[in-house]
């Protein structure tokens, strides 16, 4: 388990940290020094790869691109400044924000359950925590659906409200948090909480001052892929979050219906503008990241 | 040490069963899943099995899921396989304009069809018979909830405030241009005052429209989770909805629409000759009468006389050819960008 | 910390409850009205010829995906540990990208690229259908997938430096030999854990299949769109809920799998 593969969290299924890591290193490739040998067949492997990468990735990508500017400058700007289009990308960064923050405080919660608590079923709590990384997306929305839609034996009617969006990207970016800030938990120094502890300091205070910051770094990164990924989140929403225009509508729904009704330039648009907010969150954590490597080496 | 060779070998075991099945499922009963993705083996799948690859739009399931067995069971289409699709109408035709693989399409709108003839997939003659290529059809209807709630029985009941109104996206959803056609018709006396019309498409779609979702279908799926106080959709939709015992209850307006379903062979179709028996056969008298018992309205007369109490006449049944036709309503009206009904989205949506 | 009483206990019902709430009834209320007609109904309705057809793609999907990402995983894992040259940093970035972009988005860029309208659509027009056939859906689920292998076998190749390789080698071993021998067994957890997240994943698909498949019902349907297919065309909620249960299994068991292959990584 690396510090990259981390941000394959953001993608799907989990990548669930098997040793414990130090946490501001979380989305800092290491770049061990290259060996030093050149073996055969080296230029034909990285013509290879290459090629493999331009045609599964960088193709569609470029054509997705070149597409969304197919009417000009204007054409973009117009397609992006649609008021439907608006409203659904402000939808969908409003309600991945608040499913973020709502990682960042129970994902931090559960973690410090599942390391510094002892409960029998702690283990199987432990491995259930990756269940939503595994479970297919469009299962978790008939999930939900079932529980918080309109066969709710408890009476809870979520569907098609952003209520719905929340629970829906809740549960598929659970385990962001948890498995960031859970090793950095297990690795963190007791001793220096129990001094603090007998100077005097209450809980509250320690947790401020000794644990929080700490964790802060894990917390950070947990909670930003947590919003990379529900950004662009699409199965879990498709039947809990009934796809109204300006209310429920997040921009993978609005891509989704450009491209029903053969609007295809809207939603390249979409699509690039869609990546591009993904891309600054992945960016700002890295840079988040190496600073507080930098201020922890530097201390 | 012996412990991971045993699940290297667990693991190994696990991948080469799954490669099995899925290659027993590929080379097998499944054979079809190779021959759709590509044409060459399709042909020879074709000689073979005899498959009908149908597009349908997404409320036509419930009629094809009686007909196919039908046409399958018996006579000339006996042994043919079929493979369907089927969703919102206008994605279905710009998927099929997109190179999706179909013989047999069966559109919600002829401008559906309009878009295969001008592609060069359906021959431009595909209407030219008696029956103009319509094999059945349904009027616009309004459900509610069962016990009508909100005491809706007419056009102008859906303007009454706080009346939500579920009906789907017009640029993906057949149903939805006849949904907004009937009142527009209604309102404007058959296209005579087209401002009477508009204005009540107006007040429509901005003041009681709040979701859009893509199909017939969906639209159905979106009111019975419970959103909305009224739906707009087709009879036999209605019909289905009440049938599979959904608290719904449906209401035809005095005056509303005639739908017609239009339905064409794919010149390109890979099996044409079966493909174009079945198209002729869903004129039959027998494909009729199971259109009829699965709540679509059929246009053979006979069968039509002998299930008439099932599908009462309105008042008054505007048609298509009242306004015009389907190429100057459809320009005048949906036209991306310039078309009246799409202003008045784009407003409805600012 | 030693937290009180009450404070642990109160921590403590409010994760849990979290969870309960969030994952555990949901699943458990999903379980129970699959199986509360019985195992038969259950049965029956996972064994009809379109969800049949559905598991076997699926199942045809990951069967050609995985060696793909398998060998070109390690190639490509190789090429960024071993190999330098100009762009490296570029192609690290490449092989992350994947996670970025919404499975939507990656279903627009294939139709945008393969379609009959796209860059590639005289392949399109020619005959060779990549979307609305099975290249186009093997093509999405390579996008999204193509990461995790390199992800999982990268770092082991760090850890593993070239001394072994190298001693090999002087031992007379080309470089074939070296690789079967030495580079393949050191990467096996790496890369079966690669495997066991790309067959995840590749089940999971949803969002980026349904934009390219031709959606035949029994042809051309994954286990996920029938999923959707049943709830939404057919109006068939107990056999979505069916189906659902089906895939549910499906990631137990790849949970299974991947927490135990992750207690082994630790112990090798």
């Amino acid at each position: 388990m690396t510090a990259t593969a981390s941000a394959g969290l953001a993608g799907g299924t989990h990548v669930s940290p098997a040793e414990p890591r130090p946490g501001p290193d979380s989305l800092v490739p290491h770049h061990a020094p290259p060996a030093q040998r050149p073996s055969r067949g080296r230029p034909y492997a990285t013509g290879l790869v290459t090629l493999w990468l331009s045609v599964v990735v960088l193709l569609p990508l470029a054509a997705l691109a070149v597409t969304s500017t197919e009417d000009g400058w204007g054409g973009f700007w117009s397609a992006l400044t649609a008021p439907s289009a608006l409203a659904a990308l402000r939808v969908t960064v409003l309600v991945s924000a608040v499913v973020a923050l709502l990682n960042a405080v129970m994902g931090t919660l559960i973690a410090w359950v599942l390391v510094r608590d002892d409960f029998p079923g702690k283990g199987l709590v432990n491995v259930l925590i990756d269940l939503p990384f595994a479970l297919p997306t469009i299962v978790a929305s008939i999930v939900l659906l079932s529980l918080y839609g309109p066969d709710s034996p408890i009476h809870v009617h979520f569907n098609a409200t952003r209520y719905g969006l929340v629970v829906a990207l809740a549960f598929v970016t659970l385990p962001f948090v948890v498995r960031s800030v859970q090793p950095v938990l297990i690795e963190a120094d007791k001793e220096v909480e129990e001094a603090a502890a007998s100077l005097g300091a209450g809980g509250v205070t320690i947790f401020r001052r000794v644990i929080l910051p700490t964790l802060a770094p894990a917390m950070i990164s947990g909670t930003g892929l947590a919003f990379a990924r529900a950004i662009g989140e699409f199965g879990s929403v498709v039947l809990i979050g009934g796809n109204i225009p300006r209310h429920t509508q997040v921009a993978s729904q609005y891509i989704q219906q450009q491209i029903e009704i053969d609007q295809p330039v809207n939603a390249a648009v979409i699509s690039v503008a869609l990546l591009v907010i993904a891309f600054a969150t992945l960016f700002l954590l890295r840079i988040a990241s190496s600073r507080s490597l930098r201020r922890e080496t530097a201390s | 040490m012996s412990r991971a060779t045993r699940l290297t070998a667990t693991a190994t075991a696990l991948a080469g069963a799954m490669a099995m099945t899925a290659c027993a499922g590929g080379g097998s009963s499944d054979t079809s899943t190779t021959s759709s993705s590509s044409g060459a083996q399709a042909t020879d799948a074709a000689k073979v099995s005899g498959t009908i690859s149908l597009y349908g739009y997404s409320v036509a399931k419930t009629a094809y899921d009686k007909v196919i067995p039908g046409f399958t069971s018996g006579g000339a289409g006996q042994g043919v396989q079929f493979q369907q699709s089927y969703g919102a109408s206008g994605d279905q035709s710009r998927k099929v304009a997109a190179g999706a693989p179909a013989d047999v399409v069966s559109f919600s709108v002829e401008p559906d069809i309009t878009r295969l003839v001008k592609a060069g997939l359906v021959s431009a003659d595909w209407n030219a018979s008696a029956t103009k290529g319509i094999p059945f059809g349904s009027v616009v209807t309004i459900v509610v909830r069962k016990g009508n709630p909100k005491g809706i029985h007419d056009w102008d009941d859906l303007l009454k405030p706080g009346i939500n109104v579920v009906t789907p996206n017009p640029f993906s959803s057949g149903s939805a241009k006849w949904n907004l056609l009937a009142p527009y018709a209604v309102k404007s006396d058959g296209g005579t005052n087209p401002a009477a019309g508009l204005a009540y498409l107006s007040s429509l779609i901005t003041g009681h429209v709040h979701v859009q979702p893509g199909s017939g279908r969906e639209a159905t799926e979106t009111f019975l989770q419970g959103t909305g106080d009224v739906l707009l959709s087709y009879e036999d939709e209605a019909i289905a909805a009440v049938r599979a015992g959904d608290p719904v209850e449906y209401v035809t307006p005095p005056q509303t629409f005639k739908i017609e379903n239009p339905v064409a062979v794919v010149t390109k179709a890979k099996n044409p000759t079966a493909a174009k028996a079945f198209v002729d056969y869903l004129f039959t008298p027998t494909a009729q009468k199971l259109f009829a018992e699965a709540g679509f309205r059929p246009v053979d007369p006979t069968v039509a006389a002998a299930y008439a109490k099932d599908f009462p006449a309105p008042q008054k049944l505007w048609t298509i050819a009242d306004l015009g036709g389907w190429a100057s309503v459809d320009k005048d009206l949906f036209t991306k960008d310039t078309g009246k009904v799409a202003v008045i989205y784009d407003k409805a949506t600012k | 910390m030693k937290t009180s009483r009450p404070a642990r206990w109160s921590l403590r019902v409010v994760a849990l409850g979290y969870l309960i709430a969030l994952l555990g009834t949901p699943v458990v209320l999903i379980l129970w009205r699959t199986f509360e007609p019985g195992l038969g109904t259950f049965l029956a309705s996972v064994k009809t010829p379109a969800a049949i057809s559905a598991l076997n793609l699926s199942l045809l999907i990951v069967a050609i995906v995985v060696p793909l990402n398998v060998i070109f995983g390690v190639v490509t894992a190789l090429a960024l540990v071993r190999g330098r040259f100009r762009g490296r940093g570029l192609l690290q970035a490449v092989v992350d990208l994947p996670f970025a972009v919404s499975p939507v988005v990656v279903g627009v860029s294939l139709i945008l690229l393969w379609g009959a309208g796209g860059w590639f659509g005289a392949l399109d027009r020619a005959g060779f259908k990549v979307i609305f056939g099975l290249p186009g859906m093997v093509l999405a689920t390579l996008f999204v997938t193509l990461p995790f292998v390199v992800r999982e076998v990268e770092p082991v190749l760090h850890e593993i430096g070239t001394d072994q390789e190298q001693a090999a080698a002087t031992l007379g071993a080309n470089g074939w030999q070296t690789f079967w021998r030495i580079t393949l067994p050191a990467l096996r957890w790496g890369l079966t854990y690669g495997v066991v997240l790309t067959v995840a994943r590749a089940l999971g698909e949803f969002g980026a299949v349904i934009m390219v498949s031709s959606g035949f019902a029994g042809v051309s349907q994954t286990l996920t769109l029938l999923v959707h297919a049943r709830y939404v065309d057919d109006q068939n909620t107990y056999g979505a809920y069916a189906a659902a249960t089906l895939l549910m299994g499906l990631a137990v068991l790849t949970l299974l799998l991947m927490s135990v292959l992750n207690r082994k990584r630790r112990t090798t």
